[in-house]
């Protein structure tokens, strides 16, 4: 494999003079000084990367990052205020004006993310633009764009018009479109983040499948890390105009540069977020203190329901404390009237409902026992497992 | 204090106009002649056209023409407005009026549409066209008439004329809205297909902006027809004739019939203009 694009110092500055901001750039000041003093923005700044040919390069990262500038300075619907972006070893800002359209024609198609579609072409003409464009004539152009529709799955749509389609079905037009051209590169600007989700996935695997049947090279521009995961064959993640990484989805997932990749791991930062009722549960066993219900049938329940502990609650339900199947043994089998009271374990704390998930986190890490839950009247809500922080935590990492 | 203030400083913009109206009369008439000829060809053409045609003949031509474009509810009512504007003796009239509109719009059309695509493409030609755009819109309809007829004399010319500056902004204006609000997408898309510029014109921003356009067209059309009846102040004939000469007899009657048609022919014009502005398709 060789480099079929590859990107050196890319640079954008946009607004009324890039190259002051250029200046300023070089001399170390950062995009929000750039912007306060010149009301320059820097779009990209200092962007270097390869992509492979027949690879499926993600650029990812949050808005205004950059990524749609970077992927629309590849086929120069931008022009880069400086630095250099090679297709096939020419230089894609050094190109005329007809050489840059005859490369469009041939080597690079798009697809958008609001579909662009023509509304008042059929499907077959929309997906036969390209070609129409390039002054194909018209029985070829419509041959092959009836092989791209037949592709993307559309055949029986050909004569519809795109607003007769759902979004799914109009982003399989802007495919076939982008197909039809036969290009060797396709650049996709956040081409399925319009989609619901289940549509989605269904493009994603439609477009590793057509991939395995024809190798292009596909610059795919995502703020979505399932999607990048799932189409990546590397992944490249933007922030703040610069590239922090590229890599392969499981070199960033197992060792990400820095706090903003890690973030797209982790998403929102959980534990502050839920609190401590959030994840209380009432699956631990509850015992009634009341005359006439001796602590022997407690302990038996415990026992027949292999638990280890039983929180010990008044008759409105208040929280009195929590007893172990140990402490309950010893205090029956002790001199004396057996009472609750006695056989309560002392390190454990009940806990505030409005508690937050972080502070939970440290008292269930130093203590054995599910935390008890109580509401400001010392209601008893329900208990937290160990296991209920661990499963809160890992799902935030989905 | 307005009359000393007048004595203090005396602006004559009044008097430089004139004597920029009588330097054009003197020194430009053989262009404007020249010019005159053309509008009036193409109004008298017009106006033959339609004259010739007798009214058994073209009325129906008018209705069938409703009833496919809009349907049949609105074929009905051209039926309707036919007979009434020939049962008042106004077939006539109403046909030099609309020979008057037609020729005034065609030529706001093909210098405002181009016009208004000159705009969408260059902020500099935006930045001079629309200052021109507003004047002639707010300028009352009635001074154009002053240096029309100064220029080209009583009749169908000057009417024509100025009919055509009054009408014009709006197919400038919204030709240049319909092309700027084509989504940047769409014309991403334009562009990342290898489009040149004149591509980019022809097969995605006209199209798109197509309902805008249309509907500049129609307001064209629809202003021309409320200027040729002022007009008829300075000979251009027509419906605007029959009101005038109700108003200066104060003939209620004849200045209703004449307002009557006016009214039905812009019905009329507007049902089938904007019929052309919704999407055609599978044709």
């Amino acid at each position: 494999m060789s480099a079929k694009i590859t990107v050196e110092n890319l640079y954008k500055v946009f607004g009324p003079d890039p190259d002051e901001g250029m200046r300023l750039l070089e001399q170390g000041l950062d995009k929000g000084a750039i912007f306060e003093k010149t009301g320059n923005t820097v779009g990209v700044r200092d962007a270097s990367f390869s992509i492979e040919e027949g690879e499926i390069f993600v650029v990812m990262g949050l808005s205004g990052s950059g990524k749609s500038t970077i992927v629309r300075m590849l086929n120069r619907l931008i022009d880069a205020t400086a630095g250099r972006v090679l297709i096939d070893d020419r230089d894609v800002n050094a190109l005329s004006r007809n050489e840059l359209i005859e490369l469009r024609r041939r080597d690079m198609s798009m697809v958008f993310q609001s579909f662009a579609l023509m509304p008042h072409k059929t499907v077959l003409q929309n997906a036969a633009f390209g070609l129409e464009v390039a002054g194909v004539d018209q029985e070829t152009r419509e041959e092959r764009a009836n092989k791209a529709i037949e592709q993307v799955g559309l055949k029986a749509n050909a004569r519809s018009y795109p607003d007769e389609l759902s979004g799914g079905m109009q982003q399989r037009v802007g495919l076939a479109r982008a197909l039809a051209v036969d290009p060797s590169i396709m650049l996709m600007d956040e081409a399925f983040s319009a989609l619901d989700p289940l549509i989605r996935t269904e493009m994603q695997d439609e477009l590793v499948a057509l991939q395995r049947e024809h190798r292009r090279t596909i610059v795919f521009i995502s703020h979505d890390l399932d999607e990048a995961m799932r189409i990546g064959d590397r992944i490249g993640i933007m922030e703040g105009g610069s590239v922090v990484q590229v890599g392969t989805p499981e070199e960033i997932v197992s060792n990400p540069a820095n706090e903003y990749v890690r973030s797209f791991f982790y998403g929102v930062d959980v534990t502050r977020v839920y609190n401590a009722a959030d994840i209380a549960d009432r699956r631990q066993v509850t015992v009634l203190e009341r005359p006439g219900v001796s602590m022997r049938s407690a302990l038996e329940r415990l026992y027949a329901g292999s638990r280890d502990l039983a929180v010990v609650l008044d008759r409105d339900q208040k929280y009195l404390g929590t007893v172990t199947a140990e402490s309950l043994a010893a205090q029956i089998d002790g001199a004396g009237e057996p009472r609750y009271a006695d056989a309560f374990v002392t390190d454990v704390e009940p806990v505030d409902a409005t508690t937050p998930l972080a502070e939970v986190v440290a008292r269930s890490a130093s203590n054995r026992l599910p935390l008890p839950v109580i509401d400001e009247q010392g209601l008893y809500v329900g208990s937290i497992t160990r296991a209920a922080v661990l499963r809160t935590l890992d799902r935030s990492g989905e | 204090m307005a009359t000393n203030f007048r004595e203090l400083i005396e602006i004559p913009i009044g008097p430089w106009v004139e004597s920029g109206v009588d330097w054009v009369r003197d020194n430009l008439a053989g262009p404007l002649d020249g010019f005159a000829a053309g509008v009036g060809f193409l109004a008298d053409g017009l106006e033959s056209l339609l004259l010739v045609l007798p009214d058994w003949i073209l009325a129906p031509l008018i209705i069938a023409f409703a009833w496919w474009r809009v349907g049949w509810r609105f074929g009905l009512f051209a039926l309707i407005a036919m007979f009434l504007i020939a049962a008042m003796g106004l077939w006539r009239e109403t046909m030099q009026t609309l020979a008057l509109v037609i020729g005034a719009s065609i030529i706001a059309l093909a210098a405002g549409l181009p016009l208004g695509i000159a705009m969408a493409r260059r902020d500099g030609v935006a930045t001079v066209i629309r200052p021109v755009l507003d004047f002639m819109q707010t300028m009352p309809p009635f001074v154009y008439l002053i240096p029309a007829a100064i220029f080209f004399g009583l009749g169908k010319v000057p009417g024509t004329i100025a009919t055509v500056i009054f009408a014009m902004p709006p197919a400038v204006r919204l030709t240049n809205l319909g092309i700027r609000q084509v989504s940047q997408e769409n014309v991403e898309a334009g562009l990342a297909f290898g489009c040149t510029s004149r591509q980019l014109l022809y097969k995605v921003q006209i199209p798109l902006a197509m309902p805008s356009i249309m509907a500049g067209i129609n307001q064209t059309i629809m202003l021309a027809l409320s200027m040729v009846v002022i007009a008829s102040m300075i000979g251009a004939g027509g419906l605007g004739n029959t009101v005038l000469t109700g108003i200066q007899r104060l003939d209620v009657g004849l200045g209703f019939e004449g307002g009557l048609g006016v009214v039905f022919l812009a019905i009329l014009l507007d049902r089938m203009t904007q019929s052309f502005g919704l999407r055609r398709r599978r044709d």
